[in-house]
């Protein structure tokens, strides 16, 4: 279903005119003819095909493999709006990593009254076996995906802050790969800040969280639930691009008390795991005990400073849907000033109040499962028919603690390359944040998700989402 | 590296070189049959035999036709040997592997691998037999083109190049054994000098007719061609050959894991014993022998390796 107000197009305005921070690409565009565009979006396709840059789709056949759809469009966005946003991402994070440590130590915030202790006390995100420990660096996630999404010419909103694994990466960085491959002429033109020294950056910047006593280089190793894990490529693209060894759960052991991966000449030492295998799975002496993807006893090494594990176990706790609605309290309270990045408006159904306006509101809302990822078991109310709403609300009533409700944002939108020609698509933007003792580094642009449907809200790839290529123009 | 990468890498190089191997062999037989004035089913057989896939084979189907062979061997799910399904475990090894391969190599194999999915998704029919051996040839070669070019001399080359030459000379090793018992039951017609039309087939399946006819102009007896295949360093499909290059390997782990294994030893030993024999002696104690013996070492030498550098997986 259309928006019922137009949204807001990043590159043209209604007039049709280009905005600025498109200015120069829409003049490179005027000059191409259609079908040499479209000739070159099958290209891509072929290129991604090739090199292998595909997802496993959960439930799907094994051996399936897809290519998560390409536009060559640009996403663009300019010098100075970028600037503003880096610094309300930059105040974010520092806030998230604050808020883990009091939350594993002290819990100054609940003390102080600025944040209700059964947020905690009841999540399953919350890690007992994180309290009173700080992890090497006193740095929490290593890796953050802030997603954001934007409403008009300067309102941008955090949708989600992915503390836990955020993934996409390696799509930001092939996406730019193969533009530059394509259209080399543009970047010739057009002066893009490069993405390309991420994984050097993400090297570093773990590394520089290596345990205490750790002498010489470290040993950076990424932890892969698999060859089957639909982010399975980009586990590998990383771990290649850093120059890494990709391991699985059955690879490692403990021995003589460190960490170790099985060699052909023997086991060595880890100093730092990039892991991309959930909390629960990492451990099964301390999580799930039937767990095959973790290291039996890596947490009571964790906590003797044996090894760094990125993101730190327990981060799950920042990004929960629940606690996002506390954001700007925890913004606010860990860096003394106000957030610069907007919230979305959010209703906790757990309390009576807001349950009851949601209930009443279900066709205008977006309702979230609190754990929920990957845009399943949510309901977009403009979007759903009167049945689904009414199945969605039984499903309310009985858990209602288990969700939230946002109001339908009309997100901005960029247009794709359809047969027609550029057609507008909603997009959101998820910039890659680096933490490490040495200060945040965030990477200029992100991962551009666009909806491919006409009129679609949901920019996940497991729902049919597209990426874009991501610009930050250089001042 | 993970022993888990190093057997990864080992068995990718394994399957590849088989795939070639069969490719080889679909072609040699072809020809074989088509030259032929007697039923082309003897040569098909042949084949069958040759890829110590007969009781596979006859529990699929009941003559040896050349399109129940012919998609026997490039295309049956069921058959783990056949092109096809040791392509795709070729294919998964490196996706597994990844990040001890280049981009090249990566991508040379995924594109060996989409490629061949497309051709063989229907049977082959007869007209289209030439044109998919090709693709199987020279999709090889880009991926054999790719790692040559691309990859640092370094363990995971070792281990790759290991896996090639231990399938390569076994296979070289299989053919000759089971042709010199189908033409040669008894062993008084050794050195006797056959110009035979299955002499030829052995050359062609190793796609060494050419090369031979190079070296050896005129000399078609049997003894030749045994010993081109057995003890000419030239030809990089003689078990001298793949010798020579499993040593070197074996000498760069042990350069760079700075111990020597048993591998290595045992590598030596049948290294020298190619150097120091010459065709009589072999023909003397007896060619089936000498092969049978040869196998089941080059057999030992694989798990050795595969012991000695903890492959699992």
């Amino acid at each position: 279903m259309e928006q019922p107000a137009p949204a807001f197009d990043e590159m043209l305005r209604p007039d049709g005119g280009a905005r600025g921070a498109y200015s120069e690409y829409a003049a490179w565009f005027e000059g191409q003819q259609l079908a040499a565009l479209r000739k070159k979006a099958e290209e891509a396709d072929a290129v991604f095909r090739r090199t292998g840059i595909t997802f496993n789709v959960y439930g799907a056949n094994e051996a399936e493999e897809r290519l998560i759809p390409f536009d060559i469009v640009p996403r663009i966005v300019g010098a100075k709006q970028w600037s503003k946003l880096s610094r309300g991402i930059e105040q974010r994070v520092r806030a998230i990593n604050a808020f883990l440590h009091d939350i594993y130590h002290r819990q100054e915030i609940i003390r102080a009254g600025r944040f209700p202790e059964e947020l905690i006390a009841k999540n399953s995100a919350f890690l007992p076996a994180m309290i009173g420990f700080t992890p090497p660096g006193r740095v929490y996630t290593h890796i953050v995906g802030i997603d954001l999404v934007r409403t008009g010419d300067d309102e941008f909103y955090v949708l989600e802050d992915n503390a836990r694994t955020p993934s996409g990466v390696s799509y930001m960085l092939e996406n730019r790969e193969t533009m530059m491959n394509m259209f080399p002429e543009l970047f010739s033109a057009i002066r893009v800040r490069e993405v390309g020294s991420y994984p050097k950056n993400l090297r570093r910047s773990l590394e520089s969280c290596a345990p205490e006593g750790c002498d010489g280089r470290p040993v950076v190793a990424v932890l892969t639930p698999g060859i089957y894990n639909s982010a399975y490529f980009e586990h590998a693209f990383l771990a290649d691009q850093m120059g890494a060894e990709l391991v699985e759960g059955h690879d490692l052991r403990i021995v003589d008390g460190r960490v170790a991966m099985r060699t052909t000449q023997g086991y060595k030492p880890i100093d730092v795991l990039y892991r991309r295998v959930d909390d629960d799975y990492l451990d099964p002496m301390t999580f799930r005990p039937e767990s095959q993807l973790g290291v039996p006893g890596i947490m009571d090494l964790y906590r003797a400073g044996k090894i760094t594990i990125a993101n730190a176990p327990g981060t799950g706790i920042a990004d929960d849907k629940a606690i996002y609605s506390y954001m700007p309290e925890i913004v606010e309270f860990y860096t003394g000033e106000k957030p610069l990045l907007a919230n979305v408006p959010t209703w906790r159904c757990a309390e009576p109040d807001a349950l009851k306006y949601v209930l009443a509101n279900l066709k205008e809302l977006v309702v979230k499962e609190v754990h929920g990822s990957g845009g399943y078991g949510m309901l977009v109310g403009p979007a759903a028919s009167k049945a689904e709403i009414e199945a969605f609300a039984k499903k309310l009533k009985a858990r209602p603690g288990n969700y939230i409700a946002q109001p339908t944002l009309a997100l901005s939108t960029v247009p794709v390359l359809t047969k027609a020609g550029l057609a507008p698509r909603h997009v959101d933007l998820r910039p890659f944040v680096l933490v490490s003792p040495n200060g945040i580094e965030i990477t200029p642009g992100g991962l551009t998700r666009v909806a491919l449907k006409k009129g679609s809200l949901v920019v996940n790839s497991s729902q049919g989402g597209g990426t874009k290529d991501s610009w930050v123009l250089e001042e | 590296m993970l022993g888990r990468t190093a057997g990864g890498i080992f068995w990718m190089f394994r399957y590849l070189e088989r795939c070639e191997n069969m490719a080889r062999l679909l072609e040699a037989g072809h020809r074989m049959a088509l030259t032929r004035n007697t039923g082309s089913d003897e040569e098909w057989r042949s084949v069958i035999t040759t890829a110590g896939l007969q009781s596979a084979y006859e529990g699929r189907h009941d003559d040896y036709a050349a399109s129940h062979v012919v998609n026997f061997l490039l295309r049956d799910k069921t058959n783990p040997s056949a092109v096809l399904p040791m392509l795709e475990t070729a294919r998964h090894n490196a996706r597994m592997t990844r990040t001890a391969l280049t981009r090249e190599v990566w991508e040379a194999t995924n594109i060996f691998w989409m490629r061949m999915k497309e051709a063989l998704a229907r049977p082959v029919r007869e007209t289209d037999l030439p044109g998919v051996i090709a693709m199987i040839r020279q999709q090889s070669a880009q991926v054999r083109g790719a790692l040559h070019g691309s990859m640092l001399r370094i363990d995971v080359y070792n281990f790759a190049r290991l896996g090639t030459f231990l399938e390569r000379a076994d296979n070289t090793a299989r053919i000759l054994d089971v042709k010199y018992y189908v033409l040669l039951p008894s062993l008084s017609f050794v050195g006797s000098s056959l110009d035979n039309v299955q002499w030829e087939t052995i050359l062609r399946s190793v796609s060494a007719e050419h090369a031979f006819r190079w070296l050896n102009a005129g000399d078609t007896r049997p003894v030749g061609v045994a010993e081109f295949l057995i003890l000419d360093e030239r030809f990089p499909r003689s078990l001298a050959f793949c010798y020579q290059k499993l040593f070197g390997n074996l000498c760069y782990l042990e350069r760079d894991y700075d111990v020597r294994m048993p591998s290595h030893d045992l590598a030596a030993q049948i290294h020298e014993g190619l150097q120091t024999r010459s065709i009589d002696a072999i023909f003397e104690s007896g060619l089936h022998e000498f092969l049978t013996e040869f196998m089941t070492c080059n057999a030992r030498l694989a798990a050795e390796i595969e012991r000695d550098y903890r492959f699992y997986g």
